[in-house]
């Protein structure tokens, strides 16, 4: 047993974990927070990512005790003063998912693939970066049309920004 | 997973110590290879010894002829490397082809070379660029570092600090993935070094792991071009074959790669 602590969403989290304890069950059976989903929990699916210390990452995959005094930010913690965030809005609005089973691990996946690249993404690149995460209903056509969606928000935001 | 008891050493020597001083140790870098192995329980190591706190195997260095990657640096981190990417552009190209952004964000070099997975892709760079393994106590040259599958010649406790690399004259890769796991089912590295010898290596194809292919060597010394390569085979019989591709496809594969990676130098081409 190691006593950790975790910031998840901005509040550290203090907890006694098993040392086997991986990071998603840390986040959904210690903390409560089940919008993280455990897909395959073989690393293949994606379901389960989440950022840790602000890059993308498959939870299930990821020692509790090795990521103690990190920064976690789950799909809990997307959404500003209840609105949502824009990568969020464009799953919605472009009809992104349909079960909704890997829409937290493909948002979580989109954000940080939004940041790296500043916004500069086409199809190809959506296409090609989204490739750790797994849709069994399918719908990646409309989850790549959210994602340059929120994309070119994001761009206009900047530009709007360094005026 | 088996109840296990995780150690994060923040020396080399501390590290070294644990491991002697344990019954049923293991060194965890990524965990991407380890973990999935553990959930698995197809190893039990009572006891997990973090490496990713020892300060010396991290850091980029690049000289005037070498690049050295610490052996905790991840995948992510060499793919962004504009350093490396001005000195060896088919490195940052090859770790940045390595399973998905994810993955890129935990995977090491280290864990990757210590692991020694046939479908790895840095065992062909290593090999190719006729790299130096620098650990806790000696140097081992890539020539005698590779042992087959899964083996390496480090010894029970011996820690890989940091990978040196040989910068060539130029270099290429090519790999053909496969489509749902995305490792490569035969991958080819083909390096022109400085002194005008020429390594290619092979992943993801052979029976015994990553290896040079000293008669597609023999060719590019004499013409350095793929249309040297015209009509060369390799025996089926080293190659390895599965649900996904049969050896004489392998073989096949590894022929394409080696040609392709020798027209696309400079760069990596990912199929
Ligand atoms: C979905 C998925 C897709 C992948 N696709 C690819 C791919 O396309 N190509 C590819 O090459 N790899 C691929 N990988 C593997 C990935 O690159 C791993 O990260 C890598 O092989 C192991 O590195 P690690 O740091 O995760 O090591 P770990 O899993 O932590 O360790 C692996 C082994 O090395 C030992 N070890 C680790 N560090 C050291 C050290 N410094 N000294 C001595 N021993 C050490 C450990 O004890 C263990 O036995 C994939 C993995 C996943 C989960
Ligand atoms: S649940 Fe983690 S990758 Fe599928
Ligand atoms: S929406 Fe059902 S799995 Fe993606």
């Amino acid at each position: 047993m190691s006593r950790i602590t975790i910031t998840v969403n901005g509040a550290p989290q203090t907890r006694e974990v098993e040392d086997r304890t991986m990071l998603v069950q840390f986040i959904r059976e210690h903390l409560g927070l089940t919008g993280t989903h455990v897909g395959c929990d073989t690393s293949q699916c994606g379901a389960c990512t989440i950022h840790l210390d602000g890059e993308a990452v498959k939870s299930c995959t990821v020692l509790a005790v090795a990521a103690d005094g990190s920064q976690v930010t789950t799909i809990e913690g997307l959404a500003e003063g209840g609105k949502l965030h824009d990568v969020q809005q464009a799953f919605r609005e472009h009809h992104g998912l349909q079960c909704g089973y890997c829409t937290p691990g493909m948002i979580m996946a989109s954000v940080d693939m939004i940041r790296r690249h500043d916004g500069m993404l086409d199809e190809h690149t959506v296409r090609h970066e989204l490739e750790g995460n797994i849709c069994r209903c399918t719908g990646y056509h409309n989850i790549v049309k959210a994602v340059l969606d929120a994309a070119e928000k994001h761009r206009a935001a900047h530009a709007v920004a360094a005026e | 997973m088996y109840a296990t008891t995780y150690h994060k050493p923040k020396t080399l020597a501390e590290a070294v110590k644990l491991y002697t001083n344990s019954d049923e140790p293991s060194y965890l870098s990524g965990g991407h290879t380890l973990i999935p192995t553990l959930k698995s329980r197809l190893a039990a190591p009572a006891h997990l010894i973090d490496v990713r706190n020892i300060p010396e195997l991290f850091g980029i260095e690049v000289t005037a002829d070498k690049v050295i990657i610490g052996s905790a640096t991840k995948h992510a981190v060499v793919a962004a490397s504009g350093e490396i990417k001005a000195a060896i552009p088919a490195l940052s190209g090859l770790a940045g082809s390595i399973g998905d952004v994810q993955v890129r964000h935990m995977g090491t070099i280290g864990g990757s070379t210590a692991n020694n997975d046939p479908a790895a892709d840095y065992p062909a760079a290593v090999l190719s660029l006729d790299a130096t393994l620098h650990t806790d106590r000696r140097e081992i040259p890539a020539e005698d570092y590779f042992q087959g599958l899964y083996t390496t010649a480090l010894e029970p406790g011996e820690i890989l600090v940091r990978v040196e690399f040989k910068t060539p004259e130029i270099a290429g890769y090519a790999k053909f993935r496969n489509p749902a796991s995305r490792y490569s089912m035969a991958a080819s590295f083909v390096a022109r070094h400085r002194d005008g010898h020429i390594r290619v290596a092979i992943t993801g194809a052979g029976n015994e792991g990553v290896f040079r292919w000293t008669e597609a060597e023999e060719l590019l010394t004499v013409n350095f071009s793929a249309e040297a390569l015209e009509g060369l085979t390799i025996d089926p019989s080293r190659m390895m074959g599965d649900m996904h591709a049969p050896a004489d496809y392998r073989a096949h594969l590894v022929a394409v790669m080696t040609r392709r990676a020798v027209q696309n130098l400079g760069g990596t081409h990912i199929l």
